[in-house]
């Protein structure tokens, strides 16, 4: 690893790179793109928001819908990513640290509401706990239903977030700890939880992220009453009453939401890769890695990192 | 006493994590499948098979044909970029990159909906030039690139920083030019990873519903796709047709797993 960092960061002429012309082609092409595709679109909407001016935004944002819409969905989010932040968390545990039949099946059903649509998902909690539930647990259009839904699609981030730290852990701190007394609470509270705590934050941001925006599996399973309304929801319920700038004004209130989760996911993976002198050289380079889209470690990276 | 208190210690989180994943997971999965086969398999069928039904599944095709080679191209060219080009750019394309993650798939419609609409920036202009973006396949299109943007690139940045670059630099010391180089050297060893973001990006383009439910205008058997087609029958309360339309969708799910984890393998190896 320390040697591929220091060929990557060797000067120019080193290894697959577009000549000049190429590289400046290059980014103005990947510009070109991402504002045609990103940005122009975030654009307009901002634009829309305030086309009224600032008071006219205001309003939109303060009415007393808007608001009970932007209570429900922060609430309910956070209540989410709390639950899924201890489950994940044992999950990732069970998974790393527990031998048991159908471990490797578990490890790759973590990843299926990632891949599910989330209109399925939706479908598929109703089928379980709708109206016709074979159980007899009827959650359709409470609240109850928006936290289920933002339960399913969230369960992921922990997961894959604190997996990964739990594998590359020092067993002989624990060890140490363990034959000097100390009980499981105290090993799990003074040794594990903080070095898991960088992935632990990271999975909670990305999950809150994406708690706050989802649409699909609510709307069929909470279903669009005033009272399990979260904002995705009443967003969309501005446009088709052609109130675009009402729901311009509550779509920048979230996307303010998701860039300030963004800045802090960065932030923490600056503040954990400083502290641990990050294998895989995002230290040097400042670029992201996103604990999601299912990357599931192996066992063979257990092995590399014995070696 | 440590042994014992250990092992129901370890048989409790046993309970509760697996027990968590069926409550949440497993069981409304396994209901959906036997709700949708409750009847035999001519229902759901004969929903997906309608010509709507039919519709959809070509158009979602028809998403993922054009939308995930062109983020496939754009995102192994951009990884190059900021892998091997430094530059102080390079920290706001990647900013930029995650946007797509974070942002709500409402909020991405409602963006292209404002755009290209009647009063938008671009609408005007592009309906008088006789060119519908809205309430028609472009627009459709537009959502799911913006949706699945980042998958390929977040894939195979790490891949690029892990290769190094001492077989490139051999390759050009021994007269490969830049083209060559890449097709034989840098894409060979990076395939696994651009494998695993295009299979990653497929799922997200083929399940994308709240950004294409927006700019679609949900006209059936015209701008409808899966899942926006399932949608659309479990509202008219066609639940045969929702369930068949939902477990094809989870199916193709399945297909996305099993290929993560054997592309996971791989890229390993």
């Amino acid at each position: 690893m320390e040697a591929h960092a220091s060929t990557a960061a060797a000067p120019r002429g080193s290894g697959f790179r577009l000549p000049w012309v190429g590289a400046g082609l290059g980014r103005g092409t990947v510009a070109l793109y991402l504002s045609v595709i990103v940005l122009l679109p975030l654009a307009a909407l901002v634009s829309q928001s305030f086309e009224g001016g600032l008071s006219t935004f205001w309003t939109q944002v303060t009415s007393p819908q808007a608001v009970r819409s932007l209570e429900l969905t922060v609430v309910c989010s956070l209540i989410v990513v709390v639950i899924n932040a201890v489950f994940g968390t044992i999950i990732a545990w069970l998974l790393v640290r527990d031998e048991f039949p159908g471990k490797a099946a578990v490890n790759a059903v973590i990843d299926l509401p990632f891949a599910l649509p989330t209109i399925v998902a939706g479908l598929t909690l109703i089928a379980l706990y709708g109206n016709e539930s074979p159980v007899g647990i009827h959650l359709v259009a409470t609240r109850a239903a928006v936290v289920v839904a933002l339960l399913f699609v969230t369960l992921p981030f922990v997961v894959r977030a604190v997996q990964p730290l739990l594998i590359e852990m020092d067993r002989d701190m624990e060890e140490a700890a363990a034959s000097l007394g100390a009980s499981n609470f105290t090993i799990f509270r003074r040794i594990i939880f903080p070095n898991l705590l960088p992935g632990l934050a990271a999975g909670v941001a990305l999950a809150f992220a994406r708690a706050l925006g989802e649409y699909g599996s609510v709307l069929l399973f909470a279903g669009g009453l005033p009272e399990t309304q979260v904002s995705s929801v009443f967003i969309r319920s501005q446009i088709e009453s052609g109130n675009n700038t009402g729901a311009a004004a509550v779509s920048v209130v979230l996307l303010v939401a998701s860039l300030l989760l963004l800045a802090a996911i960065s932030l923490i993976q600056r503040w954990s890769s400083r502290h641990e002198r990050s294998t895989s050289g995002n230290a040097e380079t400042g670029l992201t890695v996103m604990p999601m889209s299912g990357m599931s470690p192996t066992e063979k990276e257990v092995d590399d990192e014995d070696r | 006493m440590r042994t014992a208190n250990g092992r129901r210690g370890r048989w409790s989180l046993r309970a509760l994590g697996l027990g968590y994943l069926t409550v949440l997971l497993l069981a409304p999965l396994v209901v959906i499948f036997f709700k949708t086969f409750e009847h035999g398999l001519a229902p759901p069928i004969e929903a997906v098979t309608s010509p709507d039904g039919l519709h959809a599944l070509k158009l979602s095709l028809l998403m993922v044909a054009i939308a995930v080679p062109l983020n496939t191209i754009f995102g192994v060219g951009c990884a190059l970029l900021l892998v091997r080009h430094r530059w102080k750019g390079n920290a706001v394309i990647d900013s930029i990159i995650n946007l797509p993650f974070a942002i709500s798939p409402i909020v991405i419609g409602l963006s292209l909906f404002l755009l290209y609409g009647t009063k938008g920036w671009f609408g005007p202009a592009l309906s008088e030039a006789g060119i519908e973006i809205l309430f028609s396949v472009p627009g459709m299109v537009l959502a799911s690139i913006f949706v699945s943007v980042p998958f390929v690139v977040r894939e195979t940045v790490p891949v690029l920083q892990e290769i190094g670059t001492e077989q490139e630099q051999a390759a050009s010391t021994l007269g490969a030019n830049a083209w060559q180089t890449f097709r034989r050297i840098t894409l060979p060893a990076i395939r696994w990873g651009v494998a695993y973001g295009i299979v990653l990006t497929t799922a997200r383009v083929l399940g994308e519903f709240g950004a294409v439910s927006i700019v679609s205008g949900q006209i059936s058997g015209e701008t409808e796709t899966l899942p926006l087609f399932v949608e659309k029958q479990f509202t008219n309360f066609n639940t045969a047709g929702a369930y068949g339309a939902s477990v094809l969708l989870a199916l193709l799910a399945l297909t996305t797993l099993l290929a993560m984890n054997v592309l996971k393998r791989k890229e390993d190896a």
